[in-house]
């Protein structure tokens, strides 16, 4: 794998002098105690300082010293203006103007807030009311005066913060090898002493019982939430019905004659309290008038040639691909679209499917008139409308 | 002799004489907190623009914390239908959802509601912004090499849970455009073989939509999703700090150590900063660029649909497969496998590639040391062509999620995006690895042409028998042939003579130039002398 090339010396980085670690050393003695507690020792790095000296050392001194306990060396340390200078002023100047500023718009915010006129007031199209700004002002002065208060955070650690070089050792990877083989060592003995492993009557039991308790806290959380979508087959069926009527949204049924050649209507069944989001979800059907021409070459699946009435098709708006509504229908070309994944379907060939990701054709639902003269379903589609699932072609 | 300089010891220790001493000796008396305080404040930081990318993730996660928060004393997950009487005009007197109708109370019934819940939504969009590019980041630079793989599991499963969360909160108003991407997650569930139907009878509770998945997603949403982030994050973070960060290979800078700021005050004042301006681009955003008009879209109803329906961007990957995919479907025996299934099956292996990449690359290369120096993508041709593969594949999508728009803006036709987007899933990803792998060479080339030759001046110099050359200015002690001894070392080489104190600085300006050109230094004479100077005096007067 050449393409994984390493620099030509990734181990040996430009050496730097100031990367000189300060690992003091200690002598063993050969006491395996002293040893361990010399290693602790080592590790938390304390320098050996007199109470006297310690108590006598300067801010300065006591920083040196925790950034040497913590393994940090401090290379350089440098204010980025000269002190007192015209230009430190000046950079003190905009970060105290930036808090100024962010100030007042915090105050602006907070009167706008409480007393700028909010209510929403119905306007027509390009017509706007105070109310309209309301939102857009309290973007401006919230949005303004947190970002000027980050301004000023950055312009005072660019200019005024001392900028520095600091170093600092990762102590990273495995521990060192006494803390491994104890820490292992101790885990060890503990399993060796419950008898885990010998006792293997135990252990299986306990295996045993366990795993069946990870049922117990399975079971409830699922249990409670399965419903057999079987039970009523809901999956297979919609609400439309024999001799139902097809009504509009509004509840009012459909003549011929109230379409035009190319009309389109969205239909749900004529049913009192139908019209919940539950039974709308499977059963909006669209009515669609073909042109004469286009009812002419109509080509209807093998046993559903009665389905239609005329020039006059029902087909379930419920895309057979994922389930949107298809919703676009091009009036001249016969074309149904849906609008979320594009599959197309062809009025006139029995909406099949003729371009997209969509596989089955929209189910047609059967129509025929009532006495009346309104439309009506002569029973349900006669498959699982909608998106496609396991065992959909089962329907009992 | 060592000492701790235990404060209650006899030989008295030095009072704190300031405020802040006084507070910290209390604390420390009752929680020996003075060492693990001390190490924070001293903890190194590298610095690199790029590392503020996952801050920013985070600073948008408190920022979403805070205005969901508010957002609940508002919001009715319910799907109990009520008719509309607030103040929103056209919508008054039609039948939704109590989610819905809690949604347009928040826009325009609550004071300053409107700000919060837009604040939310671009809060939510920044993070999954900042958290896609900080995996690229990561990616790029190899910093999810060993000893950081888990980090890169977490982050993998950060971004899957922010879509996730993304989605429902998308999915709560129930307004139309957001059912009708709940409709087409319910035909994905339902495209599972064999468990489809029982998943999506226990997740709904019966057919779609049913009348308790908002008050479920909600719970989700605001709960359950959220304590597993934080958790996640929580251990990220501990992990990024128990590793310290990675750091660009340069002068001093080695596996073993870290070099840059440390935490207190510099690195903190930065945070904050960075804390406050994202916090200020939301605000601003959320006051002032309006997002998901939800209002316009009307509430939910199954039998409508608007054209132009599309997630919101992190989700669109999803929505152009199920776009780009053909119509194909498997009938065995009487069962169906639904396409939609395949379509989202298809993109399994890619996620499961994302989260495995680290084991992966280890197998590959065998290097299984640890790392904490990044590598320049140009150094690793093959990771970065791969990645610049993946983005591909992943443009294509996103691109095709919205291809019904494009078609429309800029009058192509439909189904010709969608052959565009199908052909483009097939061919970019190849092609942009292909063109990726060259270009990583080329740097390559390029860096170790100027580390042999030096960097090229600019000056042409006619020798006597007459030929030109250009004068190179070497980086390094050149050889007896004038090739430099330098060693690649995997960080930037300077390819510019101001980038190594020649020939001044680059002249500000975008377009053109801004300012009149500095004193240049002349060839053959000191950098310090000005051209106006030159004018005045000949040049053999000063030799």
């Amino acid at each position: 794998m050449s393409g994984f090339n390493q620099p030509d010396n990734p181990t040996e980085p430009p050496a730097d002098p100031a990367t000189a670690g300060h690992q003091p050393s200690h002598a063993s003695n050969g006491d395996p105690v002293s040893d361990v507690a010399r290693e602790r020792l080592d590790a938390d790095q304390l320098p050996e300082i007199s109470d006297e000296r310690l108590q006598a050392m300067s801010q300065d001194e006591l920083v040196d010293v925790g950034s040497k306990i913590d393994g940090v060396e401090v290379v350089s340390r440098e204010y980025r203006l000269k002190p007192g200078s015209r230009a430190e002023k000046g950079a003190e100047r905009r970060v105290a103007m930036c808090f100024s500023l962010a100030a007042l718009l915090v105050l602006a915010f907070l009167v706008l807030y409480i007393w700028f006129p909010w209510k929403f007031t119905d306007t027509k199209p390009g017509e706007f009311t105070l109310a309209s700004f309301y939102t857009p002002l309290l973007g401006f002065t919230l949005g303004g005066s947190l970002l000027l208060i980050g301004a000023g955070l950055v312009l005072w650690s660019r200019d005024l913060m001392p900028h520095e070089v600091s170093i600092q050792a990762r102590h990273e990877g495995a521990s060192p090898e006494i803390e491994r083989l104890a820490t292992a060592a101790t885990l060890q003995q503990g399993v060796e002493s419950i008898g885990i492993g010998r006792r293997t009557m135990i252990r299986r039991s306990l295996m045993g019982a366990g795993g069946l308790f990870g049922l117990v806290l399975l079971v409830p959380v699922i249990g409670g939430m399965i419903k057999n979508p079987y039970k009523d087959n809901a999956l297979y069926y919609t609400a439309w019905r024999k001799n139902m009527r097809l009504v509009r949204l509004n509840g009012t049924p459909i003549r011929p004659s109230d379409m035009e050649p190319g009309a389109l209507e969205t239909v749900f069944p004529g049913i009192e309290g139908s019209m919940t989001p539950n039974t709308i979800a499977d059963s909006a059907t669209m009515l669609i008038r073909m042109h004469q021409d286009q009812a002419d070459k109509f080509q209807a699946r093998p046993g559903q040639e009665d389905y239609r009435w005329n020039e006059y098709v029902a087909y379930s708006k419920i895309c057979s691909h994922l389930g949107c509504p298809v919703s676009l229908y091009e009036q001249q070309t016969g074309r149904i679209l849906c609008p979320c994944h594009q599959s197309q379907f062809d009025v006139t060939r029995d909406a099949k499917p003729i371009f997209g990701p969509a596989t089955r054709s929209l189910a047609s639902l059967p129509i025929k008139l009532d006495a009346d003269g309104y439309f009506v379903a002569r029973h349900d589609y006669r498959e699982a409308v909608g998106p496609a699932f396991w065992d959909r072609e089962r329907r009992p | 002799m060592t000492t701790t300089a235990n404060p209650s010891s006899e030989t008295g220790s030095r009072p704190p004489n300031t405020a802040l001493g006084k507070a910290a000796a209390g604390i420390d008396d009752r929680m020996t907190m003075a060492r693990p305080t001390r190490r924070l404040l001293n903890k190194v930081f590298p610095d690199h623009w790029s590392f503020m990318l996952g801050e920013i993730a985070l600073y948008s996660l408190i920022m979403l914390l805070l205005t969901g928060t508010y957002l609940t004393f508002f919001f009715d997950a319910s799907m109990k239908e009520v008719v509309y009487h607030g103040s929103y005009v056209p919508l008054q007197g039609v039948p939704m959802s109590a989610a819905y109708e809690s949604s347009l109370n928040i826009s325009f019934d609550v004071r300053g509601g409107l700000i919060i819940r837009q604040m939310h939504h671009w809060a939510a969009l920044l993070f999954m912004a900042a958290i896609v590019v900080h995996m690229m980041r990561i990616f790029f630079t190899g910093a999810f090499r060993k000893p950081r793989e888990t980090n890169w599991l977490i982050g993998c499963l950060l971004l899957l849970l922010g879509i996730g969360e993304g989605f429902m909160g998308y999915s709560l108003p129930d307004d139309l455009l957001s059912g009708t991407g709940l409709r087409i997650v319910s035909g994905i569930i339902l495209s599972i073989p064999v468990i489809g139907t029982w998943l999506h009878y226990l997740l709904f509770g019966g057919e779609f939509p049913g009348d308790l998945i908002i008050g479920r997603f909600y719970i989700i949403h605001v709960l359950l999703l959220p304590g597993i982030i934080l958790a996640l994050v929580g251990v990220h973070l501990l992990l990024v700090f128990k590793q310290k960060h990675t750091q660009w290979p340069g002068a001093g800078r080695t596996e073993d150590n870290v070099i840059g700021h440390r935490f207190y005050p510099i690195f903190a004042a930065k945070g904050a900063s960075l804390n406050m301006l994202t916090f200020g681009v939301i605000a601003g955003l959320g006051g002032l660029v309006q997002i998901n008009p939800f209002w316009l879209y009307g509430p939910y109803n199954a039998s409508q649909v608007s054209s132009g329906s599309q997630p919101d961007w992190y989700a669109g990957f999803g929505d152009g497969i199920a776009r780009l995919f053909p119509s194909w479907e498997t009938r065995l025996w009487g069962f169906t496998i639904p396409g939609p299934f395949y379509a989202v099956v298809l993109l399994g292996p890619i996620f499961i590639g994302m989260f495995a990449y680290p084991w992966i690359e280890a197998r590959l290369t065998k290097d299984r040391a640890m790392h904490n120096l990044l590598q320049r993508p140009r150094d690793v041709p093959v990771r970065t062509a791969l990645g610049a593969m993946s983005l591909a594949f992943y443009i294509v999508l996103v691109i095709s999620g919205g291809n019904d728009i494009i078609a429309e803006k800029f009058d192509i036709s439909l189904n010709a995006m969608t052959w565009i987007g199908r052909v483009g899933l097939l061919i970019a990803p190849p092609i942009a690895y292909w063109i990726t792998y060259r270009i990583c060479l080329g740097l390559q080339q390029h860096d170790r042409e100027v580390l042999d030759h030096g960097i090229e001046t600019g000056v042409l110099m006619r020798l006597p028998h007459g030929e030109y050359i250009e004068i190179h200015q070497p980086l390094g002690e050149p050889d007896e042939h004038g090739h430099g001894a330098l060693k690649y070392g995997g960080a930037a080489v300077p390819k510019k003579m101001n980038k190594v104190g020649g020939a001044g600085r680059a002249i500000r300006g975008f377009f053109g130039p801004i300012e009149s050109p500095p004193d240049l230094p002349q060839l053959g004479r000191g950098p310090r002398e000005s051209a106006d100077a030159d004018n005045r005096e000949p040049v053999s007067s000063r030799e």
